[in-house]
């Protein structure tokens, strides 16, 4: 399979698939601009994200049949030149990211013409698709300044699209304002980290920065580096309790960037705390000199607990998934900072299958925000009879968030569960069960809701989500059922990724 | 112990603007104040960032005196201009010897490059930061966080009221 995409790909892309994921986005994004409305802005960002998708492809059979793949950018050999490097690690997060973005893109197109007044709309397209080119730069790069520079394309982009919001419900404004605030404190951070590092090696190169970091072993600059790296990306990755930007981000920005950075955005920073904390510290220093585990693992429990706790009394559904999406990050964290290779691979294979189903909970919320233009739990009532098709996958993704046998969820759950007997961490293993049964709360009081209610305002309009909504939202259903059933394909993509994680600093 | 404080002078500088701004942006109910500090505090990391580029004695990363004469392995390079020059020098790319290769101390340039692009960033942080305020002022009057969280949890506590009287209906 993997040379057939090879076989199609032209050479030139096949070349500068790496450059060509990062631009393409960039470039469309300068075009979409000038668009004069929003149905060709939305046209160009389907190009583009298909576009990048196809690279990510392209990069996945590059990585898997020829192994690592370095592109120099405009030819400086690295570590003084900026390099792009694409291992098993990042390349999962590249086709997460691209993928996402593709069945964002096409759902977008019904949403946005409800929610984004008509002259904000080609405007509206390039600021997604220039988050979408941070999002992945952030995943693609392999220098440590480079992904900074990523990350807050990124993130100045989404506080503009978290404001677009605004139109709806005026908390959008403050909510992009605090986002705004807490990132860049966060990203701020980073950079101070990278800061302390080129002091100590006098290199941003991630690989080289390893190298020299493993000869020179740690002193206190490093370590001092170290804890502002974690501190910075924690804020962005919303690490409990560094979260508290994004329960009001998610539940008031339009409902299509809820969608898209619930499965992306704080992924990607996982990322980047997983590439720092593995390929660059050397998994030694960072588990014994610096008590990683010590740190991160009770953090991640009280996430998972606090936050489903929390999630259990909202009356607002985006915010209730909002504060199930901080207490998955504990679950993915919790999978990091076990620190073995199955722990790591658990928390990626879960992070991966929260993107898919935090995507299609969010696409059918978008469902019924742009059908009944409510996203209360009162507003739920009865739609399983009037939308079934929405509510359906409404439920699948609920019941693959709670875990239950056949959907993706309860697969990646199970890994994690693995993972943490074989470490002896039985504790976690309770936790995460007792996280799971606050999800069949708060799940069950949307879904009683749904299908077992009568509705509350008769008169409403209620009915089924336009079918460009409808299809993204059933792939993603249908990939979550899959993954349920044959998660395979999937375990050997985070196994691989784990595996580079932790080798990635020694063997370049 | 004097001596300890004074020689490290630009760090301490560097850690009271960081921790003032930090300050400001946590205590400041103020939305315009909050965005000083917020800037306050970046600066202090610009500023970390050039320390660390200088060199006791070095000068400004531009060839001058007999490093800029066209001469040996280094002809390709005089000719250069001064970008492309430092470039080479912060690293001693391309197989020239930054050690042999050059008679005078220069600082290194690669943090102001770096700045340069960190500069950039906040500026544009900053723009949206204050394109917000402006919206925030429209829609709330107000551009204190405290008075804006009031009325936000006013217009919940009606909503909340609104579900009640919907279930009793």
């Amino acid at each position: 399979m993997y040379q057939f995409i090879l076989d199609l790909a032209p050479v030139f892309f096949e070349r500068h698939s790496p450059v060509l994921l990062i631009i393409v986005p960039l470039m469309f994004a300068g075009i979409t601009t000038f668009m004069p409305n929003g149905r060709i802005g939305w046209v160009l960002t389907v190009i583009a994200s298909a576009i990048s998708l196809f690279c990510a492809l392209i990069l996945l059979a590059q990585v898997n049949l020829l192994g690592v793949v370095s592109y120099q950018l405009g030819g400086w050999a690295p570590p003084l030149g900026i390099e792009f490097r694409i291992d098993s690690l990042n390349v999962l997060f590249l086709l997460l990211v691209t993928g996402i973005g593709l069945l964002a893109a096409i759902f977008s197109l019904p949403t946005v013409e409800v929610e984004v007044r008509a002259e904000k709309r080609a405007l509206f397209y390039a600021a997604h698709l220039i988050c979408l080119t941070g999002l992945a730069g952030v995943a693609i790069t392999g220098d440590a300044f480079n992904l900074f520079v990523f990350l807050e394309i990124s993130s100045i982009s989404t506080y503009v699209l978290v404001a677009l919001g605004g139109t709806r419900d005026r908390r959008a404004f403050s909510a992009a304002f605090n986002y705004l605030i807490m990132g860049t404190i966060g990203a701020t951070f980073f950079v101070i980290g990278v800061g302390f590092l080129y002091a100590a090696t006098g290199t941003l190169n991630m690989v080289d920065m390893a190298a020299r970091l493993a000869e020179s072993g740690g002193n206190r600059t490093v370590q001092a580096g170290f804890a502002f790296i974690v501190v910075g990306l924690g804020l962005k990755a919303a690490v409990w309790p560094l979260h508290q930007w994004l329960p009001n981000s998610y539940a008031y920005a339009p409902s299509f960037v809820t969608m898209f950075l619930s499965a992306t955005a704080t992924k990607v920073a996982i990322y980047a705390l997983i590439r720092m904390i593995f390929t660059v510290f050397v998994p030694d220093f960072t588990f014994e000199a610096s008590h990683f585990a010590l740190i991160f693992a009770p953090l991640a429990m009280i996430a998972m607990v606090a936050c489903s706790f929390q999630a259990v009394f909202q009356s607002d559904v985006r915010r209730m998934l909002a504060y199930s999406s901080v207490a998955q990050v504990g679950y993915m964290i919790l999978g990091v900072a076990i620190g073995t290779g199955a722990g790591l691979s658990a928390g990626l294979f879960h992070l991966s299958t929260h993107a898919i189903m935090k995507g299609a909970l969010f696409m059918a919320v978008a469902g019924v925000v742009l059908t009944y233009k409510g996203t209360r739990i009162n507003d739920f009532k009865g739609l399983g009879r009037a939308a079934p098709l929405t509510m359906t996958a409404f439920a699948v993704a609920g019941f693959s968030l709670i875990g239950m046998p056949l959907t993706a969820g309860f697969q990646s759950k199970w890994a994690l569960l693995q993972a943490l007997l074989e470490s002896g961490w039985g504790f976690g293993a309770v936790v995460v069960v007792l996280s799971s049964i606050l999800a069949v709360v708060y799940m069950g009081r949307v879904l009683q809701a749904v299908f077992f209610e009568a509705p509350a305002n008769p008169r409403k309009v209620r009915r089924e989500a336009p079918l460009l909504l409808l299809l993204p939202l059933w792939v993603l259903t249908l990939l979550n059922l899959y993954i349920g059933i044959q998660a395979d394909w999937v375990i050997d993509l985070t196994n691989a990724a784990a595996e580079a994680a932790l080798l990635g600093g020694v063997v370049s | 112990m004097l001596e300890f404080i004074l020689e490290r002078a630009n760090y301490w500088a560097i850690i009271s603007l960081m921790m003032i701004g930090l300050y400001i942006t946590y205590q400041s109910t103020n939305l315009i104040k909050k965005l000083v500090g917020l800037s306050v505090f970046q600066t202090s990391v610009f500023l970390f960032y050039i320390t660390l580029g200088k060199i006791a004695g070095g000068s400004a990363p531009i060839l001058f005196g007999e490093d800029a004469q066209p001469h040996g392995s280094e002809a390709a390079h005089g000719g250069e201009g001064i970008a492309g020059g430092s470039e080479h020098l912060a690293e001693g790319g391309h197989g020239v010897d930054p050690v042999i290769g050059l008679h005078e101390v220069y600082s290194n340039p690669l943090p102001h490059v770096l700045i340069l692009t960190a500069i950039v960033v906040g500026v544009g942080t900053l723009a949206v930061g204050l394109a917000l305020i402006v919206r925030i002022r429209e829609a709330y009057g107000t551009i204190e966080s405290d008075e804006m969280r009031q009325m936000d949890i006013a217009v919940a506590d009606a909503q909340d009221a609104d579900d009640i009287v919907g279930t009793v209906v």
